[in-house]
């Protein structure tokens, strides 16, 4: 097993490695607007583009900055470690604002994981269990719906009826629970949770459709094997059979699921974010690319990647705990 | 859920439909199943009336509602203050904030919507396909190259790097990619020469030593980082419609590959491909006549599950502004258009409508791909 896991980490290193690599190929080597050109403001004289470009570093050659991104990457940089540089835009470090948005992302994912858990896996086991009767038909047609249905259009929807037509539900944007220093405006738990509402929601329910249909799938598997033909045999009751043994079976696989879509949202919800106007991750990304802002699209890139490959050594752990059939060596 | 491959129909004497008709083949049972589901047969009606409307969106404009997608009514469609006017008798769904009208720039978003999702379905079924069949049937070196691309790929924070390729590529009206790729020379250009040195010798250690796929990846790397040291290559991708395809395409034909490669991992260890190589076919017969009639059914049920999550990826990027150009309709720059300075809180057609569509188009291809699934899937009969 610690062979198992000092190996797989030694592919996460490879993995983002190759990550950084792709992320500096797509956004140094492509021809792209030049971030000094973009940073020099109207009429900028050629002396100045210059020495912006000197400033950014981009006046070296391009394997030369990508060996310093590493060097950065490893050693530190000026604003501690690990060095991801600073902003374009702002010339901000892109470390302390990451860790500025981190608590919306999060806010954002986990809220959201919690309600399609919920959700979906009743909505599963339901349906699997009472299979062809009206509960199955109407959760599937839910699902197949839910799957379909656009996250944007579902939140400009929601935020068009409830907000500005009803009144009942608080507008786009984050409201922090506690009070920092850079806190604007409101903060608290309350206005949180309602300014959290529909982002939540709008996100959780295509998840909850997929997780529903595939609970549903695991449990018509899980319920059709011998051993649960065994457990009936030996006279336990059918509530037993279901949770003690069916669901173990059924919702193992979920496990799997649940892990990657966390740590894949953790790296930004970058639609959710933009539709409900969320400073997040996500949003950071968006904006970074389309302002071609290098350090922050390297950092932003690398924290999804990362979140993203762990989650996945992660998940193999444990799922090799769960199922017992599962041995890595 | 593992798909049990049609080639052989399972039928099940106990039920008296299936066992009073003879001699059905695969294609016919799946089809005889799939007519027997309104669901699906629904949303397949759907596809085809909305087929039809964007095959026709240029006559619908200029016969019946007589104006075109572009053709802006900035004075009769809008109001001094710029809320466009809704939905009336000549413009069924309204006007947009340049006054034009949503009803046929809705019909052309079908038109965009349908190719990008079908083309870029169908590249990545291309892609997928071949690297999954040659990753399954060969295994070894090259299980593991394809295998690893496909985790290095799913390790990618996708939708960003969609966003990324399209707005640097969208930027300039060259495209990108165009013209030649070739590593810098100096310094590091010695030490690559020494990498792939150092790699080749390696690879041919391993092989030595009888592990050949191992020894041949790595000599394969050695290869390739020589290779680098010359000028590649690389086709220009125009901005707009093609650029969305390539990115689509792109990201999703490793989804592809896995079950391909899953299915043709099971399939060569059957009777019918070990007869088939006993009298001495060779591996592209094999691969072709005896495997692919097989993974038919599969990449059909994948393909119509894939168009839905294609027509939404499009949609996701022409609203976060980096897809098709402008000037062409896209049902997902509508609703951001729409979105654009809350616009829509007191226009609201301009977001309901595309959006509308859009729904209503995965969703009748999720049910068409659902009902496929179901028909192929012998432990689901009804």
């Amino acid at each position: 097993m610690i062979r198992y896991i000092i190996r797989r980490l030694l592919w996460i290193v490879v993995v983002l490695m190759v990550v950084t690599g792709l992320t500096f190929i797509i956004f140094y080597v492509f021809p792209t607007t030049d971030p000094a050109v973009l940073a020099a403001g109207r009429n900028p004289t050629p002396q100045l583009i210059a020495q912006i470009r000197h400033i950014f570093g981009t006046d070296r050659p391009l394997f030369t900055q990508y060996l310093i991104f590493m060097k950065h990457l490893f050693l530190g940089d000026q604003y501690g470690w690990p060095g991801f540089g600073f902003s374009y835009q702002d010339l901000q470090s892109v470390k302390q604002e990451m860790y500025s948005r981190l608590p919306v992302t999060i806010s954002l994912t986990v809220g959201a994981a919690v309600i399609w858990l919920l959700m979906g896996i009743p909505i599963g086991i339901v349906s699997g269990l009472r299979r062809r009767s009206v509960a199955d038909r109407a959760s599937m047609l839910f699902a197949l719906l839910g799957v379909s249905v656009p996250i944007f259009w579902l939140g400009l929807l929601m935020l068009y009826v409830f907000w500005f037509k009803l009144g009942i539900a608080c507008s786009s944007g984050y409201v922090p629970i506690f009070k920092t220093a850079g806190t604007v405006g409101s903060y608290g738990l309350l206005p949180w949770a309602c300014h959290m509402a529909m982002p939540w929601f709008a996100l959780a329910v295509g998840y909850a459709a997929f997780y529903a249909r595939m609970v549903r799938g695991n449990i018509l598997e899980t319920m059709s094997e011998d051993y649960i033909r065994t457990a009936r045999a030996k006279g336990l009751p059918e509530r037993s059979v279901v949770f003690k043994h069916g669901l173990r079976g059924a919702l193992t696989p979920v496990v799997t699921m649940f892990g990657m879509d966390v740590a894949f949202l953790l790296g930004g919800a970058i639609i959710t974010e933009v539709t409900f106007d969320m400073q997040g991750i996500g949003l950071y990304a968006y904006r970074a690319v389309i302002n071609s802002d290098l350090p922050a699209i390297q950092a932003t890139t690398l924290l999804a990647a990362f979140f993203i490959v762990f989650a996945n050594l992660i998940v193999d752990i444990v799922y090799a705990y769960l199922d017992p059939r599962v041995r890595y060596t | 859920m593992a798909q049990q491959v049609a080639s052989e129909p399972v039928v099940d004497p106990t039920e008296p439909e299936l066992g009073r008709v003879e001699g059905r083949s695969p294609t016919q049972l799946v089809w005889a199943r799939l007519r027997k589901d309104r669901y699906a047969i629904a949303g397949a009606a759907f596809i085809v009336v909305l087929t039809l409307l964007a095959v026709f969106a240029g006559f619908i404009a200029k016969y019946v509602v007589h104006h075109g997608p572009n053709e802006p009514f900035i004075f009769s469609g809008t109001a001094p203050d710029g809320i466009p006017y809704g939905p009336s008798s000549s413009f069924w769904f309204g006007h947009d904030t340049l006054g034009r009208d949503v009803f046929v720039r809705v019909l052309y978003g079908a038109r965009t919507s349908l190719i990008v999702a079908v083309v870029a379905t169908g590249i990545a079924m291309i892609i997928g396909v071949i690297l999954g069949l040659m990753a399954g049937y060969y295994r070894g070196a090259v299980d593991t190259m394809v295998s690893r691309t496909i985790d290095v790929m799913m390790s990618l924070p996708i939708l960003l790097l969609a966003i990324g390729l399209a707005a640097v590529c969208g930027s300039d009206r060259q495209g990108c990619l165009g013209g030649s790729m070739q590593w810098p020379s100096g310094p590091a250009s010695t030490a690559m020469w020494f990498v792939a040195l150092l790699l080749v010798i390696l690879g041919a250690m391993q092989w030595s030593r009888g592990k050949a796929a191992r020894g041949g990846f790595i000599i394969f790397l050695g290869l390739f980082a020589a290779l680098l040291h010359f000028p590649v290559p690389l086709p220009s991708i125009s901005p707009g419609l093609p650029l969305v395809i390539f990115i689509i395409a792109f990201v999703n034909w490793t989804y592809i590959a896995r079950i391909i490669r899953g299915q043709v991992l099971s399939l060569r260890e059957k009777e019918f491909v070990e007869s088939s190589y006993a009298t001495g076919a060779s591996d592209w017969r094999i691969m072709l006549r005896e495997i692919m009639p097989n993974l038919a059914m599969p990449i059909i049920v994948y393909s119509t599950l894939i168009i839905p999550t294609n027509i939404l990826f499009e949609a996701s990027l022409s609203f976060l502004g980096v897809g098709v150009s402008p000037e062409t309709a896209s049902w997902g720059r509508m609703i951001s258009d729409a979105s654009a300075n809350g616009i829509y809180q007191f226009a609201p057609w301009l977001m309901i409508y595309p959006g509308l569509f859009l729904f209503l188009t995965t969703f009748a291809f999720n049910l068409i791909g659902d009902g496929l699934r179901d028909a192929l899937d012998p432990r689901t009969a009804k």
